[in-house]
């Protein structure tokens, strides 16, 4: 009992006098183990971003054009964010992009046609959303159907449904000025800064808090050095982003002055906030983590593993349906063809690319905001250097292998290292 | 059948904290237990040994709640019960830690230890009581061999990760530990530090139940031997007044041919065991 408590107190004395090549070295340790996080995400981020640069300098490093980025990415993004609870348990979900298209198309009907508020279309598109993934969910969970093969046929079936709503070539109109704002309308710029203080406070206060606590009750702690340069990176990195977003951006600014921080943005902070503490701080989320690690253990744990997938399959259908919102909102409107395409396809590559694991059991929401950014940032760079739609499919595809691998190897190498 | 009455000079109280008394199961037509008898208690391990099919799995069953039985009594801490589900027994202090593990690979120690019981404070997951349960858990039952709590549990050894599961069974005030063949998949070395993991159990003051086919380690660890032979209980005795090839000889035909056992009180409960058993196979054949 005493060496074990001595070992403990040693550690916590340790810790003030660490150094950063200690930090560094654990790391690399983790990271030759096969623990790669979003590290290839990160890294192909910055190489893309370099290379784009270099190749147009002139169009792809502005203002407007990371505006533009944003934009095109944030349908993406959420639908991955959604996506990664259902890639957590194993399972995978090809209708969410259909789904969002047909929740927005009934946001759409009750907005547009029945004149009824926002807010109250809001609400059906998202209980359209929760609709569709408690199909899914009593599908898989309960008949025992692989969730390929139910949403595949969803992915079908709510084609047609989308279809019949908006009609042959017809399309849906959004006209409600807030919802259009989302993906249309900017902050102050002010109020972009006060955003930018709040979240750096709150992350910064509440992670240093956590960490001193900790050490305070000799218990397993992140290193000072390690925590001042997640911290760092942060304010850095978000400052940096919110001033690019603060300068003018528009091509033609005595007509239209576009400055400030896109709607979206806080939305997709909200959701990345509420989906990460959902999975982190709470039971259901540790369930989650469980049943896609080992669904025999986390059953014979007392956990009701059907009703996990079944709540998984609803939240990343409901993610979709917010993903509809601002879809609909970046088009004005609902076609047939929303979500459709390549949302799908490019939200699951989004997911991979940041570091989710298909085989169930790893992966973050902030994955998919980090690889929607990747998946994006090839869209927009190929657009700009004028390559067909062929070549960015082909190197979209390309990306996207290159991350399964990386995760397909990474668990080779933690199987082999044992770590 | 009468059970073996407890020794003069144990140290352990009279009254078995487990007791089952003619206990019987059939799946369909297949009788899998009839008439068990088994006594377990506190401070004592008792192994739990058979051949493949003698019905060890369906016992244990029974007493975690996984399967019902389908008559005799259960009783523990001298009160009948009637447990239906692993919860029930779960609430009763009947842990099982099953061959297979039941560990999640992705999840660390902290998080598998409290799995499925996670302690929360306003809906929150609270993270450092935990870790403290945890830490305290295994310094108690002398655990030195994991380096930290927070590693994931795909990086452990068999040993470790076996060493995880045994501290988890024993993180809920629990006072009946069954291990499902825990040194099947270990190495000498492994085996060895979770034998004395074992015993450190029942030192603690712990029931402990040991299934294994492993004489040596039975012979080692356990305090009290129960053989089971096709269903039956064909005797429970004490590990020191058993040989090795006895107790192979009860697994095999379920009794000892050769002359009196090292002890008269034992001989003669072994005796009129196999006896019993023997005019039972001799009706039905």
């Amino acid at each position: 009992m005493s060496t074990m408590m001595d070992k403990e107190l040693e550690n916590a004395a340790e810790v003030p006098d660490n150094r950063v090549t200690s930090a560094l070295s654990e790391y690399f340790a983790k990271v030759r183990g096969g623990d790669v996080g979003a590290l290839p995400a990160v890294l192909g981020l910055i190489v893309l971003a370099l290379v784009f640069t270099t190749l147009r300098s002139e169009t792809f490093p502005t203002a407007f054009n990371f505006g533009n980025l944003l934009n095109q990415g944030a349908g993406v993004i959420v639908i991955a964010m959604g996506l990664v609870f259902v890639l957590l348990l194993g399972e995978i979900d090809l209708s969410a992009g259909y789904t969002a298209g047909t929740a927005g198309a009934v946001l759409g009907v009750a907005v547009t046609t029945h004149g009824w508020p926002w807010w109250a279309g809001v609400i059906v598109c998202l209980a359209t959303g929760a609709f569709i993934g408690l199909i899914i969910g009593l599908l898989v969970a309960r008949m025992g159907i692989p969730s390929f093969v139910v949403t595949l046929a969803l992915f079908l079936a709510l084609q047609g449904v989308l279809l019949q709503i908006v009609g042959e070539g017809g399309q849906i109109a959004l006209t409600d000025p807030t919802l259009l704002a989302v993906m249309n309308k900017n902050m102050p710029i002010w109020l972009g800064w006060v955003l930018y203080l709040v979240v750096v406070v709150v992350y910064g206060g509440l992670t240093f808090r956590r960490m001193v606590t900790r050490r305070a009750n000799g218990l397993h702690a992140e290193r000072t050095t390690v925590w001042a340069f997640k911290f760092a990176s942060l304010v850095i990195l978000l400052g940096a982003v919110v001033y690019l977003l603060s300068i003018e951006r528009s091509v033609n600014p005595a007509v239209t002055s576009i400055t400030g921080v896109p709607v979206v943005v806080p939305l997709l902070l909200v959701l990345l906030v509420a989906t990460t503490l959902l999975l982190n701080r709470t039971a259901f989320g540790r369930h989650i983590y469980a049943v896609g690690g080992n669904a025999e253990a986390a059953r014979r744990s007392g956990i009701n593993v059907a009703n996990i997938r079944l709540a998984c399959f609803v939240i990343c259908s409901t993610m979709a349906a917010i993903a509809g919102i601002v879809i609909g909102s970046r088009d004005n409107g609902i076609t047939p063809n929303t979500g459709g395409g390549q949302t799908l396809l490019y939200a699951v590559g989004a997911a991979v690319i940041g570091g989710t694991s298909l085989f169930g059991g790893k992966g973050r929401p902030l994955d998919a905001i980090i690889g929607g950014l990747v998946v994006a940032i090839i869209a927009n760079g190929m657009a700009l250097l004028n390559q067909p739609a062929g070549v960015v499919y082909f190197v979209t595809g390309l990306v996207l292998l290159v991350a399964a691998s990386v995760d397909a190897l990474s668990r080779r190498r933690t199987a082999s290292t044992g770590r | 059948m009468t059970m073996p009455a407890p020794e003069a000079g144990s140290t352990t109280t009279d009254q078995p904290l487990l007791s089952l008394r003619g206990v019987t199961k059939s799946f369909g037509a297949v009788e899998v237990l009839r008439e068990v008898n088994l006594d377990v208690r506190l401070g004592r391990v008792t192994a739990l040994v058979g051949d493949n099919g003698a019905g060890k799995s369906t016992l244990i069953k029974g007493v975690a709640g996984i399967h019902t039985f389908d008559g005799g009594d259960y009783l523990y801490e001298g009160q009948p019960v009637h447990i239906t589900n692993p919860k029930q027994a779960n609430a009763l202090g009947i842990e099982v830690v099953y061959q297979d593990l039941a560990l999640c690979d992705n999840l660390d120690i902290v998080e598998n230890m409290f799995l499925g019981r996670e302690l929360t404070s306003t809906g929150v997951l609270d993270d450092a009581s935990m870790e403290k349960r945890a830490n305290e858990t295994l310094a108690g039952l002398s655990v030195r061999t994991v380096k930290s709590v927070r590693q994931k549990v795909a990086s452990l050894s068999g040993g470790q990760r076996q060493t995880v599961a045994i501290a988890r069974s024993v993180l809920w005030n629990s006072k009946l530990v069954i291990l499902d063949e825990p040194t099947a998949a270990l190495g000498v070395a492994q085996t060895e530090q979770v034998l004395k993991l074992v015993r450190r159990l029942a030192d603690n003051g712990l029931a402990v139940i040991l299934i294994s086919h492993n004489m040596n380690d039975v012979l080692q660890v356990a305090d009290d031997i129960a053989v089971l032979y096709l269903g039956r209980m064909a005797t429970q005795v004490d590990a020191k007044k058993v040989t090795h090839a006895q107790v192979v000889e009860l697994i095999t035909t379920g009794r000892l041919s050769t002359d009196p056992p090292p002890a008269a009180a034992v001989a003669h409960e072994e005796m009129s065991a196999s006896a019993a058993s023997t005019t039972d196979e001799e009706a039905q054949s």
